[in-house]
């Protein structure tokens, strides 16, 4: 290890194997965190493919349901910890030192044991699938007693969670010392580039709502094999609890898979709009609203546990409040867009999609928010289409977009934007065949986490279906995209694209192994194009 | 500008600040406990100690007890209340009998948990004597009565008419009592 360390300090690459077990370079950490976190979404994607298979007609047909059970909860994990989190991780390694001037991420070697952590955790939940018992079966909110019922995989189970969590909260830290202590001399906070604000932001949610998780599966742990009874009502303990600390961490961490798309599009729109981002200081502040708000609103999860009144009227209103700093944030995109001189390449088309999709998504979450309707709605598909269309549509859009926008930063080549633009517009489209048609199920009684249904849901079960594998198929045109960039392709500039502002794009395409190793002069002008 | 210095403060106050909010995760545990007893939510009911000197306050408000019982899960025993309703004065003391019999052919240990609804009235509804809480155990084939005290407090709010009292059985296996 320490050979790679001192390798670094001159200007070349360590080669072979070596390069990527010990790297220590933020280019190439975040490049092993973006390629682990896309090969991750086509296993989550793979198994949504058997959920949407077997939903295809009502009965039975393809799996066993406690089978299914597996893969809806396995899915679910899988996506959350595995695709969303580390591909917003892996961009931020890569472009938070670029952004602001520093020559690496603070701390270079638990960035390594933060990356390595994953495969290994993966390993852990992914083995549970050939155990006996199958694969955890009782949803990902892991709720007691069900999950207790686990078989043999309720332990790797809650090792996988815990050491997704240290990886996690490692990343945080880093991103966190990196950007308080590193920044160009000259950069204040208030010049940082958006997407670093969101990402700050982001790991102090991790940070803060992250060990509360751990906590609460060592709890589930130590209720089945220690005799504890902290959610077991034998020895006096309340399953509900759980549900209060998972949701305490849970809710916080639905705007850790949002905040870095916010971030994102909050780079890209501008670029394409070729205008400075409308009310850059209300949206840190907005930003920074969510994030505290995020931990006064966990209850309204679990509205039907039996909450008291006055509870219920708390968290509901909590949870109108979000709406507020939400709409300054889709305002000031709107706003930035607005007499742009705006041309559509394809991660603006993936940002301004996110805009529509996600604010979709968030009136539908203002639906569930409201106490007594959430009563009819929960546990159906209405809930499936309203975290769909915020998790995928939202959030995946925008790390697609993010995708497209950097390649040539990453690759130094253009990607093919015709085949883009394809890909674009058959994800827009199936995506919305598929979730669109999941709103009606639910409010027409669908339950969710069932593999049959009443034949009464039949037609739209199959309409999302059908929207479901064109979307997972699509899915594959990205990846020849990204592989054909990266072998080829029409050389790119520095700047990228006419619009682009920000110290990523003052260093050559592909980035070179070592940048800013002297921080880089921050004239007026360079400050000006900043933001 | 590589801040050495500043990096290692920072990464020690989160280091901190994780360490922290892991044990806030346990602190929630008695954190919970005390808001259900402060809002009676949970149907928690509350122990006291019998003061026999009192003097007995007369209301004519007669309330409606209402006494349920339940075995949970695989526990092979049967447990029944003497008696199904009790009309009681608050603010007197009054007894009731639970019969629990153990049908099995082998020597098992249960813990019964109470629960009062409507929740509102779990603050009100006081026991001197409970079986609750602790390890029962139970010889083959064994009948054993069990009795719990109790009162219902003479601030009971007027809409409460009626409330009922219901324990579970549940099998102690290797979980420990809290109590």
């Amino acid at each position: 290890m320490s050979t790679i360390a001192h390798d670094d300090h001159h200007d070349h690459k360590p080669t072979g194997l070596k390069r990527w077990f010990f790297s220590t370079n933020h280019k190439d950490i975040g490049t092993l965190y973006l390629i682990f976190a896309l090969t991750m979404f086509f296993i989550g994607g793979a198994m949504a493919m058997i959920i949407r298979a077997e939903l295809f007609q009502p009965g039975l047909q393809f799996v066993d349901p406690q089978f299914y059970n597996s893969m809806v909860t396995v899915h679910a994990l899988i996506m959350i910890f595995g695709a969303v989190m580390p591909a917003g991780v892996g961009l931020a390694n890569w472009m938070i030192p670029l952004m602001i001037g520093a020559p690496d991420m603070a701390l270079p070697r638990m960035n390594n044991m933060s990356f390595w952590i994953l495969p290994f955790a993966f390993a852990l939940l992914l083995s549970t699938l050939f155990m006996d018992g199958g694969a955890p079966a009782g949803g990902w909110t892991m709720y007691p007693p069900l999950v207790l019922q686990t078989g043999d995989a309720f332990p790797f189970l809650i090792f996988a969670v815990h050491f997704l969590g240290i990886s996690s909260i490692m990343g945080a830290i880093n991103i966190i010392a990196t950007v308080f202590n590193m920044r160009a001399p000259g950069m204040t906070l208030m010049q940082m580039p958006l997407f670093v604000w969101t990402w700050v932001i982001t790991s102090f949610l991790l940070i803060a709502s992250l060990p509360v998780l751990a906590g609460g599966v060592t709890m589930l742990l130590t209720d089945k094999y220690f005799g504890t009874s902290f959610f077991d009502a034998a020895g006096g303990g309340d399953p509900v609890l759980f549900q209060h600390i998972f949701w305490f961490f849970g809710h916080p961490e639905v705007y850790i898979l949002a905040l870095p798309a916010f971030g994102i599009v909050s780079q890209i729109i501008p670029a394409f709009a070729r205008k400075p981002l409308f009310g850059y200081a209300s949206m840190v502040y907005a930003t920074a609203s969510i994030a505290i708000l995020s931990f006064f609103v966990w209850a309204h999860h679990m509205f039907t546990v039996g909450l008291p009144i006055k509870g219920e009227l708390f968290f509901m209103y909590a949870t109108m409040l979000i709406a507020v700093p939400t709409g300054v944030k889709v305002f000031n995109w709107i706003a930035t867009m607005w007499k742009g001189s705006m041309t559509f390449e394809t991660p603006m088309l993936f940002s301004v999609a996110f805009v529509i999709l996600f604010t979709i998504g968030g009136f539908s979450g203002l639906m569930l928010g409201i106490t007594p309707v959430d009563f009819q709605y929960h546990d159906t598909y209405f809930v499936v289409a309203h975290f769909h269309y915020v998790l995928l549509t939202g959030a995946i859009f925008a790390l697609m977009a993010a995708a497209y926008y950097w390649l040539p930063k990453w690759t130094g080549n253009m990607y093919d934007e015709r085949l883009g633009k394809i890909h674009f517009w058959l994800s827009l489209i199936s995506s919305n065949v598929l979730f669109f048609p999941q709103h009606f199920l639910g409010l027409a009684g669908m339950p969710r986490r069932i593999p049959d249904y009443n034949i009464q849901f039949a037609d739209f079960n199959m309409i999302s279906s059908i929207g479901g594998f064109a979307y997972g198929i699509t899915q594959l045109l990205f990846v020849y995209i990204v592989i054909k960039c990266a072998m080829g392709g029409k050389k790119a500039r520095a700047r990228s694209w006419d619009g682009a502002k920000g110290l990523e794009w003052e260093v050559p395409s592909p980035a070179p192994f070592h940048t800013f190793e002297t921080p880089p002069k921050l004239t007026k002008k360079v400050l000006e194009s900043l933001y | 500008m590589d801040n050495k210095k500043g990096v290692k403060k920072t990464t020690a106050s989160l280091l901190l600040f994780t360490v922290f909010m892991f044990g806030f995760g346990y602190g929630l545990v008695p954190l919970y406990d005390v808001f259900c007893k402060i809002t009676g939510l949970n149907g928690k009911t509350i122990r006291v100690t019998e003061n026999i000197n009192r003097e007995a306050i007369v209301t004519d408000r007669l309330i409606k007890v209402q006494f349920d019982a339940n075995i949970n899960g695989d526990l092979p025993w049967t447990l029944q209340p003497n008696q199904r309703i009790m009309r009681v004065q608050p603010g007197k003391f009054y007894e009731a009998v639970y019969t629990v019999k153990n049908i099995k052919d082998k020597d098992i240990t249960g813990q019964a948990i109470p629960s009062v609804s409507p929740q509102v009235a779990s603050l009100y509804f006081k026991k001197a004597e409970c079986f609750c809480f602790v390890n029962q155990l139970l010889k083959a084939g064994e009948t054993k009565e069990m009795v719990v005290r109790f009162e219902v407090d003479k601030d009971l709010p007027e809409d409460v008419a009626e409330l009922t009292l219901s324990y579970t059985f549940f099998r102690v296996k290797k979980v420990a009592s809290i109590n």
